[in-house]
């Protein structure tokens, strides 16, 4: 069966999570995998939206990050201060799951600005829950759109911190959480190097060259000794991953009033 | 009894004035949509906008040219894209300059429990090794902790001149019944020196013992009655958000003058003369 390159990416995302895992999501592209993942192999993944809404199971995807299809199959509603201080920092949450504008090889993300802070060429939406996700959920998983001007050498501005400038920085500076495990993108899969902590592809997926993610890839990428090809999607999880975007496209091009 | 009722243009009118401090409330949940375009048909001006997630209703506030400085944790249109009015004025000063301040979600929460509590600063384990602490060193500075010595983040604290939210019901002496997605409504009402709230309905009576919360009246400057007042955002038990129309900001907002048409349409020509 043919698929797109965004269904390999949202699929290859959804089978890293696990069954039972509390689960911070970002909306838009970690939302897709989340549910994904709960719709399929891991029912009982606990997702967890910064608007306070605590193991919810849309049978849609939200648009945004607080709609009401959250707040009604969640299992509780808690206020925000209480998702981000009791949850967040209470070291409640096994994975943060984020996106983002521009990552760097150490899996820094900037979703704040392009061009210097005070004169932007370009003003993005910011921070909002990803700093505290990124440094406070035990692991972080990253998911991406692979192209030359997001994986950057540096990112403009360090939004949530990765591994900051590599080694072991991260862990000296005294950040709790391990930071991110994997930069899921729609031509394979990276993964930190031990050591250096700086990120190397570790799966590719089928019908992708290494030629393609280097000319996509801003720093020079080094490809894992161990390199895999990733899973082809099953006829399953793009039959339930199809039908939860058709649903969920009807209802957001439809007036609830 | 009713004395706390006012219309809403009563409300905005006495209370809100040209460089304050306003924070409208409400985590994409009970977005107080209403009074923010009363504000804006009144031309109340220099005003300082605090608000978690700007939304579509402080784009319409910027980019009427009202704003003065907008403080904030996260400024886009939710699963759409950008809040255009929020970002040409940043970026190119249209139709205004715009300052403004900003702050992680879980920071931005801290400030506002610092608020409500009476205390100078909140603190957070939070924006190590992030440019946001580098850039905004007036208000975001590390803390010791005198008991383990753990370097923290601390925020200054938020106390808004008037808080706006909107709420699903009130009862007759003003007390205040919300529920569904709370954000930091609680925490702004506590940390605000006046306090308006529009609702969907007056009932005889709050149920007070269900899921939700409930603000006392006393705590309330005034209220004011608003059906479909968060609209198009939503209130849980009444009406559901509108994602379409949100998707179609995008198109509405991307230009000024394309934006300026649609705000004389649907929000300067309209009037809002409700009496409960």
């Amino acid at each position: 069966m043919e698929y797109t390159k965004e269904e390999m990416m949202i699929i290859t995302a959804s089978r890293l999570l696990q069954n039972g895992e509390v689960c911070f999501v970002g909306i838009g592209l970690p939302s897709t995998a989340c549910n994904l993942a709960r719709l399929t192999h891991a029912p009982d993944i606990v997702l967890i939206y910064e608007s306070g809404t605590i193991d919810t199971k849309p049978h849609l995807l939200p648009l945004s990050i607080g709609d009401d299809i959250l707040a009604e199959t969640a299992s509780t509603v808690v206020s925000v201060p209480e998702i981000f201080n009791y949850w967040l920092q209470g070291g409640k949450v096994d994975v943060g799951f984020l996106g983002g504008a521009q990552i760097d090889k150490f899996g820094n993300i900037n979703s704040t600005v392009i061009g210097p802070y005070k004169k932007p060429k370009v003003r993005l939406p910011g921070a909002g829950g990803a700093p505290e996700i990124a440094s406070n959920a035990k692991n972080t998983f990253v998911i991406m759109k692979h192209n030359i001007r997001a994986f950057v050498e540096k990112v403009d501005f360090i939004t949530s911190a990765g591994y900051l400038n590599g080694g072991d920085e991260r862990r000296k500076m005294g950040i709790p959480g391990e930071g991110p495990q994997c930069i899921i993108t729609d031509m394979g899969i990276l993964r930190p190097n031990p050591e250096s902590k700086e990120f190397e592809l570790t799966s590719i997926h089928p019908g992708i060259s290494i030629q393609e993610i280097k000319d996509n890839t801003g720093w020079d990428l080094k490809i894992s000794e161990n390199l895999a090809v990733t899973e082809v999607p099953s006829l399953e999880y793009l039959h339930v991953l199809r039908d939860l975007q058709y649903r969920t496209s009807i209802a957001h091009t439809h007036s609830q009033k | 009894m009713l004395d706390k009722f006012q219309p809403l243009s009563f409300l905005i009118q006495n209370h809100i004035h040209d460089g304050d401090q306003i924070a409208m409330e409400g985590f994409t949940h009970l977005i107080p949509f209403e009074a923010g375009h009363e504000i804006i048909r009144q031309g109340k001006k220099e005003l300082t906008l605090i608000r978690m997630t700007p939304d579509l209703i402080y784009d319409q506030l910027i980019g009427m040219g009202l704003v003065k400085k907008v403080v904030f944790s996260w400024g886009g249109n939710p699963g759409v894209g950008s809040l255009h009015r929020l970002r040409e004025a940043v970026e190119k000063g249209i139709p205004t300059p715009l300052e403004i301040e900003e702050h992680s979600h879980a920071a931005m929460a801290c400030a506002y429990q610092a608020g409500a509590s009476g205390l100078p600063f909140g603190v957070l384990r939070g924006y190590t090794g992030t440019d946001l602490a580098k850039e905004n060193p007036e208000y975001i500075k590390g803390v010791t902790c005198p008991f383990t010595g753990e370097k923290l983040a601390a925020i200054k604290a938020i106390r808004p001149d008037v808080g706006i939210i909107h709420a699903q019901q009130a009862d007759k002496k003003g007390n205040i019944k919300i529920w569904g997605i709370t954000g930091v409504q609680k925490e702004v009402v506590y940390a605000s020196k006046k306090v308006l709230v529009t609702v969907e309905e007056v009932v005889d009576e709050l149920d007070t013992q269900n899921q939700g919360i409930v603000i006392p009246h006393w705590l309330v400057t005034g209220v004011a009655l608003a059906p479909n007042g968060a609209q198009p955002s939503y209130a849980m038990g009444y009406y559901k958000r509108d994602n379409s129309f949100y998707k179609q900001w995008d198109e509405i907002s991307r230009s000024q003058a394309n934006f300026e048409e649609w705000m004389n349409v649907h929000v300067l020509s309209k009037s809002v003369n409700q009496i409960p």
